[in-house]
């Protein structure tokens, strides 16, 4: 049972890089500004799954802590591109 | 019995990721697509870190999945909440269908970063 469970982790990354590759379509496609920050936003959160799915399949542990720094960046580099919009967004 | 419970939260999780990307593609709107993004992701998250949790069971492992549910569950509407007012004041087009506009022609033209008269309409 406990090799059922990597595979089937294996598989379920394989989903999250389709959603990754269905988020980066929107982040090159996106009409304006917010669209593409809002992928973005997607992108690392899925990312944040992966390595989820990854320290499953692995059976190493250490990888939620880069999980955690991943969530944090993507916090800080969504309101920092939040308040480039709101102070005038591209020239 | 674990293991089951594992498998289901996985598969959960990684299915709402997935089905954020795929509203993120669908959807007509930013506003639209901003709650796709926001809210059905962080039910992915949240369903994969059961996963992680309930698979190793450790102290530091369950405790480092809650801490990263509960990061995701409190910064993700921040964030939503920040993006969907900076487009909203560089006007950014609504959907065409789009019931309810609270300044149509002319949203407060505030640079600041946070001013009373934006604050008070909602």
């Amino acid at each position: 049972m406990t090799g059922f469970i990597q595979d089937v982790a294996h598989v379920m990354m394989a989903v999250l890089f389709l959603a990754m590759l269905l988020a980066l379509y929107r982040v090159i496609k996106g009409p304006s500004l917010p669209d593409r920050v809002i992928a973005i936003d997607l992108l690392t959160t899925v990312a944040v799954g992966i390595i989820a799915l990854y320290s499953i399949e692995t059976g190493y542990k250490v990888f939620l802590s880069a999980g955690i720094a991943l969530a944090l960046l993507a916090f800080l580099g969504t309101v920092a591109l939040a308040l480039y919009i709101r102070r005038g967004g591209p020239p | 019995m674990r293991d089951i419970l594992t498998l289901i939260c996985m598969i959960t999780g990684s299915l709402f990721m997935l089905f954020a990307a795929v509203g993120v593609i669908r959807m007509p709107d930013l506003y639209t697509r901003m709650h796709a993004a926001t809210k059905v992701g962080t039910v992915g998250v949240t369903g994969v870190m059961a996963a992680v949790a309930l698979h190793f069971g450790d102290l530091g492992i369950v405790s480092r999945a809650i801490l990263i549910s509960l990061f995701f569950l409190i910064t993700a509407p921040v964030a939503a909440h920040m993006i969907g007012r900076s487009a909203f004041f560089a006007k950014t087009p609504l959907w065409k269908k789009t019931v309810v506009n609270e300044w149509p022609d002319s949203p407060p033209d505030d640079t600041s970063s946070s001013s009373s008269a934006s604050s008070s309409s909602s």
